[in-house]
Order: C-alpha cells, then structure tokens, then sequence
C-alpha cells in the first residue's frame, strides 16, 4: 500500500490549488500606491558606440516622471558576476564591468540604455520614443573562434582581448592525456555543438521597488530563485545598501529554469530609482524583451576524441571547448563551462586520464548562464555522443560499451577532481532495457520499414552533480558565496508548525515535500506544516533554489534544525513524564516513556514550551525554534539510463519521438509523483533541446529567434508518453535524507539519447551519418541525408 | 499599443463609409496578425473598423452555380465546421489553434495574405473568386506577392465563393515553432484541370506550380508527381528553418501527399 503521508507518499501538490485557480501572487501582481512604470529603451543594434542621448524632449511628455541614462548611475557598481575562474596560467578571468545602463558603448541587442519611468506604461513608452539615441554601428563579434583571432574587434575595449579565460583542467594531466591519445589502438573524435537556448519560463521577469524615506527601507519585490543571494549582491556590490536595509521578496515564481537565478540590471533599475524619485518603480519584462534580455543558456562548440583499447577500454579523453559568455559575465557565467561541466567529463566511466580545456569568449549577444543542468547537460551530451560513436567505430554494441566501462566500485575517486559516493549504473542501465523493451526494438524496427519509415534506439547514461556544494570547496574553485542551505523550525503554541527555508519553490513543489519530511519526523499530519520561503526578511540566509540542491542542501538544513527541535521536546516530554530524557521515544506524534503506557502527545508538550507552568525553566528556555545551516561534505550524484526510439521520415527529414524511457537513481525519494513531475519537465527540455529550440543570431547580431513565430517551445504533441523510473536507489552516503536531486535529470540525460537515437536510425538505412548538430530539425536532418 | 478608435458597424455600407471617411482607418477581421501589430506599436491606425458585427459577411451558403459562398467574416472554425468542401473545412481545421480558429477570419486572412498562410493555397488552388464591396477579383488575379494583393485602399472582402472540386486535399508540413506552413500544397481536381497552389515556400507568396498541374491533369496520381523534378529553389525562401532547396523538395512531397490523399 502506498503510504498515505510522510517521506515516500505521493501526497497532492498544496500549492497547486492558488496556482491552477488564478489565485496565486505573483511579482506582477503586486501593484503599490503612488506606483510608477519604468520602460526600458535597449540597443537595437548588437555593437555600437552611443554618441549621444537627448532625453530633453522626452521629460516633457505626459506624465513623465524621469528619464534615466547611465550618467544617472555614477557612483553606482556595475552588475557583479560571482564567480572567478583562474585560468590555465594561475591568472584571474578578463571580468569587464556591467554597468546598469549601457555606459559609452551598447553590446548586444536589447542593452539596455536609458529607461523612462512614468505614471503609466503607455505614458513610459510615448516618451521612449521621443528620446534621441544617436549611435555609430560597430563590427559584432559573434564567431567564437574568430572572436579569438589577433585584431578581431574587441566587445570590451579595456580588456586585452575577447578571451575570457584560456581554463585547462586537470592541468597536470595534460601531456599525460596528450600521449595516452597519440598512442591509442583507436581514437574517436567529434565536433559539435550545444544550441544556445532561451529559458522561457511562463513567468517574465517582473521587478517592483519601494524606497521608504522615513525608515530608509528599500523593499523589493522580484522574480527571482534565490532572494537573499539578489539581496547581497545588489545591496553590496551595486547599490550599497546594507542587508537590514534592504529586503527582498521573490513570491510566487513562475519558472525559473535558471534565468531567474542571476542578479539582473533591472532589479538594481527599480531599486535605485524608487528613492531618487520617491515613488515606487516597477518593470514587467514583456515577452520581446525576455528573448533578448533574460540570460540565456548552453552556446558550447567542441571537439572530444575519446582513446580506448582494442577491447574497447576508455584510455583517456580530451575536449576543446569554446563556450559563449555574450557580452557582459552574468551571476554564475564563468562556472558553468568549467567547475560545473569539467568535473563531470568522467561520466559514469573508468576513464583514468582526462583533460578538459575551454576558452570563454565575449560576443555581441545576450550573456549566457545556467539553464537547467548547467554545464552538466553539455558534459554528458559531448560524452555520451562521442561514446555512441566509438561504439559504431568498433563495431562494439553501445550498450556494451557503455557497460564495459562502467565504474562498479565506490566510492570512486575521478581524474576530474570529484568522488562519487553511491551509484549502480548497471542497475539502470538493466532496468532502461527492461523498460523500453529492447529485445523487442527489431521488430518495432521491421514494421517501419514496412511502412516506409526509418525506426532507431539511442542510448545514453548520464551523471550529474546536485546539491551544490561545500563551501570551502567552492570557495576554492571561484565561487564568491559560501552555498550552505539554512532553515528555521518554528513550533506553534498548538503544535502546528511553520518552516522557513532559504530555498525557494518556483515550481519545485517544496510546500508539499519538505511539509512531508517534518511530518514523517515528528509523526503529525502534513497539514499541520507550513513552508515559508521567498522573503528575506522571513527566512534565514540561504542560497536558494537551483542545480538540483533545495532538498539535498535545504531539506538537510531542515532536518538539522528538526532534530534539534525534536531534542528540545524530548526533554520537555521527560519533564512531564517525569522520566529520563533516554528513555523517552517519539512516534506517530506521541512521546512515550519505553516499557511503559506513558505518553504525551506532540501538542501537549508544544504548549508546555510556550507556556512553561511545569517546565524545567532551569535547564531549558521556554519556545520551540531552532535554525540550522546545512553545508554538504560533497555533491551529490545522480545518475540514470535514457533510452529513445525514434522514427524518421526518409521523405522529409522529420523526426518523430515515439517513446522515451528514464531510468533515474536519485537516491530516496521524499514524492515519487513530484519525482516524476521533474522528470516529465526536465524530459520536454531536454526534447525541446535536441528537437526544435535554437537561439540563432544572424551575421550583423540580430537575433533571429526573438519571438515564438521562431523560437519554438516544445508542445504537448511534440512529446512521446514518458516511462520513468526511479526504482533504482543508492542512497546518498552523506545526507541525512539519502536523498540525491532529481530537478535536472531530465533535461541532461535526454539530448544525447535523442541524437543517437536519429543516427541510429540512419545509419541503419544505410546513410553515413555520424552527426547532426541539435536542434534536429526536419531540414537538418534532411540534410544530412542528402548530403 | 497606440490610441485608436473602434467602429463596429452592422452593414456593409456603414463600414465602407467609415473606411472612407478617415484618413486612417484599418478594417478588422480576427486581429489575429493585426493586434499583436499593434501591441508591438508597428502599426498606428486611427480608426479599426470591425467586420464581426456585419451579419451579411458572417456565414457559408451555396449559390446557383454550385460554388461554396463563405462570408469575409466568417471564422476558421466555422468553414471547419461545414464539410460541404472536404478540402477546405481540412485546411480550415488546421489553421493555428482552436484561440485563433475561433476569432480568425477568412476575409482577414486573404487581405494579409502572409506568405506562409494557409488560406491563400486554398484560394488560389481552388480559382476562387474573391468578392469586395466593389468588384469580384479572380484568385489569379488577386495574389500579387508577400503581404500584397489586389486590394485598394480602404477596398473590403466580403465574400469568397469557392467552386467545389471533385476531389482535393491540402498538405501542410509545419514549421515547428510558428506552425504555419513550412510548406503547404492544396491540390484541387475539377473537370476540366488540376489546379495545385503552394504556400509557405516562396519569397513571392502563394503560386502555382503549374509542371505539376499538368501531370496531374494528364494522370491524377501520386505516381504523376513522383517522376516530376522538384520545382527550382530560385526564389523560395530559405531561414531559421529550411533551405530553399528543402522547401523546393518539400514541395513535391507534399504535392504527392496532397494528392495521394485527396477525396
């Protein structure tokens, strides 16, 4: 029987009632007296030199309340980037400055260069068109491999080139892996590239700010992942207002994917301008604006050669990467294509040797971050390609391959710097083929022959690193924040319970799963729990929600913070009781005395720390609130078999997915049906990904894919049914929960497993197809057969 | 958006007027391309002049002669819902989304005339007449390229009268994130001719292709087309999502498809 509460219990999504009924409060709907519209006017050029801004004709339009322009923000920090990478040579990253408001020179389309706030939007916009912007068009950069040559033009003329940085990891390992290759029994190379995408989450960003002149409080309220991280990083670095100043609310989010993670011009916009014009400020991001400001993600282009034996053994692997940063080095930029993308090139393989270089480039085009997997998708879909490759070179079954070179002992230390703790990647793999009934595919294969269709399986096996991470160890690699998660318990009078995380939910479902933890803990009824997150000024310092860590990090967080509670209450049951504190055990919400009918219940001993009448005052305050902070001893890994079958249409190149099948082992699982709500979610990127979304510029910087007449979002009857599966569980050795993330999987194991699946197909036509770069459009893939 | 006005006239003769007596005035269908136009301030009429109030450009009728009489105003959805043309209640059920068959137009659409739409293959592949409140204009006569007609200024369809084939069919492969037509090929056999009219593929708009109507008027088969050549990939539109030369390939499929499924 399937439990009915707790950890493990499919419980309904709470929060799914305000969401699906119109009732939920989003940033957009908050709307404060007296409140002003800010309009922001963006380059619509990709590179250029602002010669001149005449806003005089502007300031006297109706309803006009000031016209901003970056001599405003004198004074005021750029947007900071959060993370340093050093680079191959021990020196730190090209970091240019990001300011506010384009300052001389705009660098991608939808810079933004001077903002109208007005009593209206349509006000705000009458003006913008008044305003006079005389710019000279200068070459855009946007090859990254020409970016790099001597003389190209530079996208920030102060620094000494386009080069971000030049990362090279292991770095000590470099000859070795050079010679491992050169005298290999067979070497498989691949170039590719990862699709530039855009994240579009339902939600556009929204920013409101309020400026209070008598208490010097600023308030803002915005679409973000992690409002205490916006908190610090516009408070400190931009803004200079100091955190008891300065509270951010981020309240219901309606997607994130990433892109809400990053600290954004516009928030700091409002924020500034609220108390420069002593009113509150507030931006909606319209769609438009979203493709060309909202960060976007992936851009890599690679070349991997993988080494193995004449057994097939993995020798040694080599990748050169360049990864797009655009024009300006958003929050996390400068991580993705290195500490969250090189210590995953191991996958789940032997492979003993292993060096990974990629070069960081500016362009004209908008800045590119984390989108969901960060990194980690791009490591396992080059890997997992060039894997799939070796395997038709050698005539070597892919999945065999893949088995021969599993690694089966942990924990497993890897070349690339990390150790995974748990993992049984044979026991996805055999549950993957046991799902999606390989043994049956030639059959499935023979009847679209028959009818004139072109049928193919595609494989792959993925690893990925979540609940980022301790903080020493980051600190280490870059990163200028500590990534702790924190929580505070907060026991009511009557026993109900009220939990503030530092996560945040945009989606996730925490309301409901973390409810379900604390419930299983104490043994109450999950209604009797609240989760409070999203506002600073309610929730301990916490790192927020992204790269698959709230309930590895967070629900960690929570469990300390509950443990200690549940000590605190022990003794005051022992008091009550008048037993000793060892001898009392609690369960289903009852404390009772071992070997004997004594017992209090949850509420009985709740009320007792709040109204300590018969309290042991001398030993123990009165209340019930205990807060923890979580930093984990390691990353998590989870890890998973994809599988995929496809069919081709010979006649047009179209791709049909007609079944995909995830195979996860995410450790224990608090919700199976968010579990496989994730899943679901992460698939549809990931398909998205491989399929139909592509972020394209054209030769001037343009972008081409600015609207969704072009950018294509995957639909409903673009995907298969989904077979998911998370039987498989080694738990995480080093959580209190065992618990591993699953918020990525989806979207990092599906790309790969989608281009074999094509290749397969073709190739078992006949055609000689090793590649196609993703999307796999039907004109691409037409192509290729034609080609 | 700009400010504008908006008129919802009942007659002809009133909306006619009203186009006339401003010195910008913009007829409204469906407004599914016009009001997004003007959310995104690329277009500043004074006046929008609504044809959905005209009970006489709302509705599907026969005349004497057999042809299949649609009102300017009348909606996707509606045209879907009739089946007395198999053909075009098909293409009419695959324009956009239920949001856009419910509100779109037919008048609407023939007077945008996006290259990539579907109803200007139905048109032109079908001869239809297309009617205003001043003249009736031959399908061949009224495409004049991308976005372009024959319409005058301030000139309003009111009615489009569709002879009615003995078979046809329209075959559309979309373009995945706008879902237009990538390509689309409506295929229509009368007695005395096949008519074959492509949308989606050329810079100059819906055309005819004319080798594969002579084909198909000698023999009406899949088989007619599958020995043609694809027509040439000069001048056909090549993006985001397709090369010319695929979308001259694409033609002839979908021509075959088209008629292979034509009934």
């Amino acid at each position: 029987m399937p439990k009915d509460g707790g950890i493990g219990a499919s419980s309904k999504r709470r929060e799914d009632l305000r969401f699906l009924t119109g009732k939920g409060k989003y940033t957009d709907d908050i709307n404060l007296r007296d409140q002003t519209y800010a309009y922001f006017i963006r380059s619509d050029v990709a590179h250029g030199t602002i010669n001149s801004i005449d806003i005089s004709a502007a300031m006297k339009m109706p309803g006009v309340e000031r016209v901003f322009t970056a001599s405003d923000f004198e004074g005021v920090g750029g947007v900071p980037c959060g993370w340093q990478v050093t680079d191959r040579h021990g020196q730190p990253m090209q970091e240019p400055k990001h300011p506010v408001l384009a300052e001389g020179k705009v660098r991608h389309v939808g810079d933004p260069i001077a903002v109208v706030v007005a009593d209206s939007l349509a006000e705000a916009r009458d003006a913008a068109e008044q305003v006079e912007i005389d710019i000279t068009e200068l070459p855009a950069v946007l090859n990254m491999k020409d970016a790099l040559n001597d003389g190209a033009t530079k996208v920030h003329d102060d620094l000494t080139s386009n080069l971000c940085y030049d990362w090279g990891f292991v770095e000590e390992n470099r000859d070795a892996v050079d010679a491992a290759i050169k005298g290999a029994h067979h070497v498989t190379t691949l170039e590719l590239k990862n699709n530039r995408l855009v994240a579009n989450p339902m939600e556009p960003r929204v920013a409101v700010a309020d400026f209070d002149s008598s208490t010097d409080e600023y308030t803002l309220y915005t679409t973000s992942q992690n409002p205490h991280v916006i908190r610090l990083l516009m408070g400190a670095f931009v803004l200079g207002i100091p955190e008891h100043k300065l509270r951010v609310v981020a309240p219901d989010v309606g997607g994130g994917f990433g892109a809400k993670i990053y600290h954004y011009a516009e928030e700091a916009f409002c924020t500034f301008a609220a108390k420069q014009i002593g009113r509150p400020v507030k931006w909606t991001s319209s769609r438009s604006e979203a493709f060309m400001s909202d960060a976007h993600g992936r851009d890599h282009v690679t070349k991997i050669e993988l080494a193995l034996d004449k057994d097939g053994k993995f020798l040694a692997l080599r990748t050169d990467t360049h990864a797009n940063m655009g024009a300006y080095l958003s929050t996390f930029a400068p991580s993705i294509p290195t500490w969250l993308h090189g210590t995953l090139m191991a996958g789940n393989y032997t492979t003993p040797l292993i060096y990974v270089n990629v070069k960081a480039v500016f362009t004209n085009t908008v800045p590119v971050d984390a989108y969901r997997g960060a990194g980690r998708p791009e490591a396992t879909f080059q890997l997992e390609r060039v894997v799939d490759k070796a395997a038709r070179e050698m005539g070597i079954d892919p999945v065999e391959l893949r088995r021969k070179n599993f690694i089966t002992e942990f924990p497993y230390a890897t070349p690339v710097a990390v150790e995974y703790d748990t993992g049984d990647y044979h026991a996805t793999m055999d549950k993957l083929l046991e799902l999606s009934d390989h043994a049956g595919f030639e059959a499935r294969a023979a009847t679209s022959k028959a009818n004139g269709k072109l049928r193919g399986f595609g494989i792959a096996h993925y690893i990925e690193a979540c609940g980022i991470a301790p903080s020493n160890l980051v600190g280490q690699l870059g990163a200028r924040a500590g990534l702790y998660e924190s929580a505070t318990v907060r026991v009511n009078a009557t026993g109900s319970i009220s939990v503030m995380t530092g996560s945040h939910s945009h989606g996730q479902g925490h309301e409901t799963s973390f409810a379900q933890v604390v419930a299983e803990m104490i043994g109450i009824d999950e209604s009797q729990i609240d989760i409070v997150h999203g506002d600073t000024a309610k929730t301990p310092m916490g790192m927020g929600t992204y790269g698959s860590r709230s309930i590895a990090v967070g629900g960690s967080a929570m469990v300390r913070a509950t443990e200690k509670i549940i000590n605190k209450a022990r003794k005051i049951a022992a008091h009550l009781m008048e037993a000793s504190e060892a001898d009392i055990e609690l369960k289903d919400g009852q404390f009772t005395v071992a070997g004997t009918d004594k017992s209090v219940a949850w509420g009985d001993v709740t009320l007792a720390a709040y109204v300590p009448h018969n309290y042991p005052l001398e030993d123990i305050e009165p209340g019930l609130e205990e807060t923890a902070f979580y930093d984990p001893a390691n990353f998590t890994y989870p890890s998973g078999a994809y599988g995929c079958e496809v069919e081709v249409d010979p006649e047009t190149g179209k791709v049909t997915v007609l079944g995909f099948t995830a195979a996860d082992d995410f450790g224990n699982i608090i919700n199976p049906m968010i579990v496989e709500g994730q899943v679901h979610g992460g698939l549809a990127q990931g398909i998205g990904q491989a399929m139909i979304e592509n972020c394209a510029y054209d030769d001037d910087g343009q972008l081409l894919s600015g609207s969704y007449m072009d950018y294509a979002m995957p639909r409903a009857d673009d995907l298969p049914m989904f077979t998911v599966d998370h039987s498989s569980v080694t738990p995480c050795t080093h959580n209190p929960l065992g618990v591993k993330g699953c918020g990525e999987a989806g979207a990092i194991g599906s790309p790969p497993a989608l281009v074999n699946a094509v290749v397969d197909a073709l190739q078992r036509a006949g055609h000689d197809v090793t590649h196609i770069d993703m999307p796999l459009s039907p004109d691409r893939v037409w192509a290729a057969m034609n080609s | 958006m700009y400010d504008f006005d908006i008129e919802r006239p009942s007659r002809i003769a009133d909306a006619v007027k009203l186009m006339s007596d401003s010195t910008d005035a913009q007829p409204l269908g469906g407004g599914q391309t016009l009001i997004p136009t003007l959310k995104q301030r690329l277009a500043s009429p004074e006046r929008l002049v609504s044809m959905a109030g005209i009970d006489e450009m709302v509705g599907i009728c026969k005349d004497d002669a057999g042809r299949l009489c649609i009102g300017g105003a009348t909606t996707h959805a509606a045209v879907a819902a009739d089946g007395s043309y198999p053909g075009l209640s098909g293409l009419a059920a695959r324009i956009g989304d239920p949001a856009v068959r419910n509100r779109g137009t037919i008048g609407g659409s023939l007077a945008n005339n996006d290259p990539a739409a579907c109803y200007p293959a139905a048109a032109l592949g079908s001869g239809a007449t297309i009617v205003t409140n001043k003249r009736e204009i031959a399908a061949d006569d009224y495409f004049r390229g991308m976005f372009d007609t024959a319409l005058e200024e301030g000139e309003i369809i009111t009615e489009v009268k569709f002879p009615i084939p003995e078979v046809s069919h329209y075959a559309k492969f979309v373009q995945p994130a706008s879902r237009f037509a990538l390509v689309g090929v409506f295929v229509a056999k009368f007695a005395d001719g096949v008519r074959v009219a492509v949308t989606g593929a050329s810079e100059s708009g819906v055309h005819r292709w004319s080798a594969a109507e002579e084909a198909l008027s000698r023999s009406f088969s899949a088989g007619s087309i599958g020995s043609l050549e694809a027509p040439s990939a000069d001048g056909l539109i090549t993006d985001l999502h397709g090369t010319g030369a695929y979308r001259a390939h694409l033609v002839k499929v979908m021509t075959g498809r088209a008629v292979a499924a034509a009934s």
